[in-house]
């Protein structure tokens, strides 16, 4: 079997499932090495079947972040992100990245303690939210104007903790 | 301190004796500290900051009690290969030139990796299968480091990580299993297939390719977000206790089967451990889990489950060296490994059959 990226024989044999579909890649020992393969922590066969690049440019403008100034190619090349910012920064080119990689595209799992009180008042905000738009559909003015109370106190009692 | 962390046989001396089919279990979380840029991208003052604020917030946590610390460029390149050989740090942190460091805790069960890919790795591991008692250590553990440090976290996306594949949970699940009754019946193609479709990945014992000698396997998660990480361990428990039924089953149809056959093998393992003068650490893997097996099976007594398990690590090119004291060339080293087995395997018993 010849490798996937050069025509010396193929050692490596990789096969991965991704939303039911799969993946096969063979490669030599060198370009295993050279994809990061042997590397188990980093193994992710979208990154090596360059996916990444088949994501659309947005307007055509290469992005950047501005706090940490990687780029979106060095993105595509490696397949990291250089911090916090970046999130915000290639989200556009991330969402259908993750679409790919993972069972969802909302962290279910554990909230740090620092985050869970902001965390837990952004939820009840839109959930509050939710449930004033679909009063006002209703025509439910009484509803409404409940909801609306509890939002501003949840509001004013978010910012006394935080100035608190 | 540290030689006594390069002689520790940790695998066997703690915890319960080892255990047949699962040798271990190990869950790990990708963290980063807010306001610093990933190791990857920082510069190296940043790098030694982190390195700075998080030794610092390691030292009151009362789990890390005695525990290792030490700075990766402090450690030799033979230190480092003998760390990755124990699976305690990745061979990427072993790469890492500047400002990374180690903390391991006093059980050696405990083992934190700063700024290797992400600033903070934290695992956690444990002989035989038992997810329950390692989430726990590693969530308190966590949470006790979050309580001195900010972590880069996102409402939608949860803990942000360098590489988008753990980003979420930041969590790998993670065991080692012993599945010769599969690999022999020919069966762990189809087991790879099935195990990959629930999202989780097989690797050899030593992640590299497909490589499974010793019919060593690593089994872990692969998604990390869209599922919470009491969820993500359930479904990989599950699909394990499944997978260790279908080894039990592989072992006794085999031995049904063709039994002599595999007394055969072993009983040739057994020979070959007692007078082999050159062997490569591969072959030996293959030797040393017929053993496995036949302790297993009780062909052997169970002390000899442990000095495999021992043997799997002792044999490997960096504790080959350490034990010489000094850098050896592979063909020395085959030789040296083979007078290592055969001391070891002098006194094991030949398998006795009634035919």
């Amino acid at each position: 079997m010849k490798c996937h990226q050069c025509d010396k024989q193929a050692t490596v044999h990789l096969t991965q499932i991704l939303n039911g579909q799969m993946h096969k890649m063979d490669l030599c020992e060198s370009c295993a090495q050279a994809k990061g393969v042997t590397n188990p922590e980093n193994l992710s066969i979208g990154n090596l079947m360059e996916n990444v690049s088949d994501v659309p440019e947005g307007s055509g403008s290469p992005m950047t972040c501005e706090s940490c100034g990687t780029t979106h190619s060095e993105f595509k090349k490696g397949g990291r992100l250089g911090c916090e910012a970046c999130y915000h920064v290639f989200r556009p080119v991330l969402d259908p990245l993750l679409d790919g990689m993972h069972a969802g595209n909302k962290h279910l799992g554990k909230i740090p303690a620092g985050s869970k009180s902001r965390v837990q008042f952004e939820q009840s905000m839109s959930q509050l939210r939710s449930q004033l738009q679909g009063a006002i559909e209703q025509e439910n003015y009484e509803d409404a104007a409940r909801i609306r109370d509890q939002l501003k106190e949840l509001e004013s009692k978010e910012q006394a903790n935080i100035e608190g | 301190m540290f030689n006594d962390i390069l002689n520790d046989d940790f695998s066997s001396t703690k915890g319960p004796k080892a255990i047949p089919v699962t040798l271990s279990t190990r869950i790990r979380l990708a963290r980063n500290l807010r306001e610093f840029p990933f190791p990857g991208r920082a510069e190296t003052s940043q790098r030694r900051a982190v390195l700075t604020k998080c030794m610092e917030a390691m030292h009151d946590i009362k789990d890390l009690d005695s525990s290792y610390a030490v700075e990766v460029d402090d450690l030799s390149e033979l230190e480092r290969q003998i760390l990755v050989e124990k699976h305690l740090i990745s061979r990427e942190l072993s790469d890492v030139d500047e400002a990374s460091g180690i903390i391991l805790s006093k059980d050696r069960n405990c083992c934190i990796m700063i700024n290797e890919e992400d600033h903070l790795r934290i695992q956690v591991l444990q002989p035989g299968l038992n997810f329950s008692k390692v989430w726990k250590r590693v969530d308190a553990l966590d949470s006790n480091i979050e309580s001195e440090v900010s972590y880069a976290y996102d409402g939608d996306l949860g803990f942000l990580t360098a590489c988008p594949t753990n980003l979420g949970t930041g969590m790998r699940a993670s065991v080692m299993m012993h599945l010769p009754g599969l690999v022999m019946s020919k069966n762990m193609d189809k087991v790879v297939n099935a195990v990959n479709q629930l999202g989780f990945a097989v690797r050899g014992l030593f992640g590299e390719g497909s490589d499974a000698s010793g019919s060593i396997f690593q089994i872990s998660n692969q998604q990390t977000l869209g599922e919470s990480e009491g969820a993500i361990i359930e479904r990989l428990d599950k699909t394990l206790q499944n997978l260790v039924r279908q080894e039990e089953f592989a072992r006794k149809k085999l031995l049904q089967d063709d039994g002599r056959r595999l007394i055969d093998k072993v009983s040739r393992a057994i020979g070959s451990l007692k007078s082999c003068h050159l062997i490569q650490s591969a072959e030996a893997m293959d030797l040393l889990s017929l053993i496995r097996l036949a302790a297993d099976f009780k062909m052997l007594p169970d002390s000899y489950r442990s000095t495999a398990d021992r043997m799997f690590i002792e044999i490997q090119p960096g504790h080959v060296q350490l034990a010489a004291g000094k850098p050896v060339e592979p063909d020395d080293r085959d030789y040296l490994r083979a007078s290592l087995l055969r001391q070891k395997f002098a006194k094991a018993p030949f398998v006795k059959t009634d035919g």
